[in-house]
């Protein structure tokens, strides 16, 4: 369980963290994105007792951050961004010696566990200093699952896995997260939506949205968009969707490639491939297209401006 | 208290694996043992007749010169290395408190240096059994070794203190050993110059402390001068990884 309220972090005269409000639950997966600076790593640092707010509460697991400090941290798991290993010695100590910190009973088999979770049971005598880049990372979740955390924190995980890596983290993530609290930090929304239950997106350190990955898309698109292309030059495609019943916005990205959007819940591809084939075009590839977090991101800020005009 | 002892124990294994640490003890251990050969010989092969009785004096105080360099290279990297590592953010958000982690890092140390003081026993047993008759004074022996614990309890303490504002070693390491060169040599200097408040300088010098234990006299005010400036070497390196936390 995470409350935070109020939260601020001023580094001199920058405010990176301005006034956020949020809760997690147990149970949960909450997602954090928003581009590079946008206080992501501060509010975790925070959230796992590395640096204290310099205004407003905090309260994980049932504990304030600050005056409750060791109690947060013996509760929490925390995968930095940097992923901090102590490449002189190997996977198997590196854990026990971080089991050993947290004064787990049995460390030597907790270790053994947590290798054969993130897959490295069989490279556990290695040196941290020999192993790739992916798996550093696995070993770096494997001690934030040491103890078994009633709230995991995990900033930017996914970075430097390789596609079949990144579909078991998932799984694990998932796992986890319908016993306890999950707080990730990601840039792809993809991502944020295979994984995370809710998903909040921070700007400048201001939380500017809130909702399920579904909604969130939903609700900026209006619709979801699709994209289709055809073989040749596809002289009057736009005109042929646009006379589909509930297409909307139709364009023309290449010249035998268009876009359309639709509402969601009235599916009409269907619909729109027979047309296009009745006209007689090559339907070659129909696609959705998933909202980049950069375009969500485009989209909210300027809607923000709007808003203030 | 695990915490504490959980930190030292990987420090003091780090320092089997470092080669900074062995050739330390190679020197330390090798430059000892010359000084230790001549003072036997300078006493016992004197053509005059009638020289000193061999006494482990010289090794002593030449063990309290080769820390003034070799003390800053052990901590140099104790709390910097983390930082630069970034593995501070680790020790940071694990449930050990900031004394605890500055504490098992300078016993961690300490523990090295006391593993080459168990290397030196070996001059003591041999005068003691095969050169001094009827034996040498055990009271100066523990007397000295207790003046080379407590220099370089204090030594490692100010040391850590010093590499927990630094994320660069190097640095780390200088200033740690001009503080340790100015505390030897030049603390006492001012009271050649002014003769109000002299002996206050001459107590800041860590020589003439030294000096006085190994020598065998075990004044109060020479232990409490180590006690106090390691409890506030330590007391600095806790501070400087709280700051750091508030940046």
């Amino acid at each position: 369980m995470i409350r935070v309220s109020g939260l601020t972090k001023q580094y001199g005269a920058r405010r990176a963290i301005d006034n956020l409000t949020f809760e997690a639950e147990q149970g949960e997966v909450l997602g954090f994105l928003g581009p590079n600076g946008a206080g992501k790593t501060t509010t975790m640092r925070i959230l796992t007792g590395y640096m204290p707010p310099t205004d407003g509460e905090a309260i994980v697991a049932g504990f304030d951050v600050v005056s409750e400090s060791l109690e947060v941290r013996r509760r929490v798991g925390y995968l930095p961004e940097t992923v901090p290993l102590y490449t002189d010695m190997t996977a198997f100590d590196y854990l026990k010696y971080m089991a050993d910190l947290r004064n787990l009973p049995t460390a030597e088999n907790r270790v053994d566990e947590v290798l054969e979770m993130v897959g490295l049971s069989d490279r556990g005598s290695g040196y941290i200093g020999n192993l790739s880049r992916g798996m550093r990372q696995r070993v770096g979740l494997a001690q934030a699952l040491l103890h078994k955390p009633e709230v995991l924190i995990l900033d930017e995980p996914t970075v430097g896995l390789d596609p079949n890596q990144v579909v078991d983290f998932r799984k694990l993530v998932r796992d986890i997260g319908k016993e306890r609290t999950v707080l990730l930090s990601t840039h792809i929304l993809s991502e944020a939506q295979h994984i995370c239950d809710r998903v909040l997106i921070i700007n400048k350190g201001k939380i500017i949205a809130e909702d399920t990955p579904e909604n969130l898309q939903a609700r900026l698109v209006g619709g979801e968009k699709v994209s289709l292309r055809v073989r040749g030059d596809a002289d009057g495609l736009e005109k042929v969707i646009s006379k589909v019943k509930g297409t909307k916005e139709v364009t023309m990205k290449d010249s035998n490639t268009a876009e359309f959007e639709f509402a969601p819940g009235n599916d009409i591809r269907p619909e729109v491939a027979k047309t296009i084939i009745k006209e007689g075009y090559d339907l070659l590839e129909m696609r959705a297209v998933g909202m980049s977090l950069e375009e969500i991101f485009l989209e909210l800020t300027n809607t923000e401006v709007k808003k203030k005009k | 208290m695990k915490n504490i002892w959980t930190i030292a124990k990987r420090e003091y294994d780090l320092y089997f694996i470092s080669p900074v640490a062995y050739v330390i003890a190679f020197v330390m251990l090798f430059f000892l043992g010359i000084v230790f050969i001549f003072g036997v010989l300078s006493a016992t092969q004197n053509p005059y007749g009638g020289g000193q009785t061999p006494d482990l004096r010289m090794v002593n105080v030449w063990f309290g010169y080769l820390l003034i360099f070799g003390a800053p290279a052990l901590t140099m990297r104790l709390i910097s290395d983390e930082i630069r590592m970034g593995t501070m953010e680790l020790l940071l958000t694990a449930p050990i408190r900031d004394s605890e982690l500055i504490i098992g890092k300078w016993l961690g140390a300490l523990f090295f240096i006391l593993s080459i003081l168990a290397l030196l026993l070996i001059y003591p047993i041999i005068l003691n059994f095969f050169i001094v008759d009827p034996g040498i004074d055990q009271m100066l022996m523990l007397s000295s070794f207790l003046g080379m614990i407590l220099l370089a309890s204090t030594f490692l303490a100010l040391g850590i203190g010093i590499s927990a504002m630094f994320s660069n070693q190097i640095a780390a390491f200088f200033v740690t050993l001009f503080l340790f060169l100015g505390l030897w040599f030049l603390a006492g200097v001012p009271a050649f110059f002014i003769t109000s408040g002299a002996d206050f300088f001459r107590f800041l010098q860590f020589g003439t402390h030294y000096e006085t234990i190994i020598g065998g006299t075990l004044n109060v005010s020479d232990v409490l001068y180590f006690v106090t400036l390691t409890v506030l070497g330590l007391f600095v390196g806790t501070t400087a990884v709280e700051m750091r936390r508030w940046n």
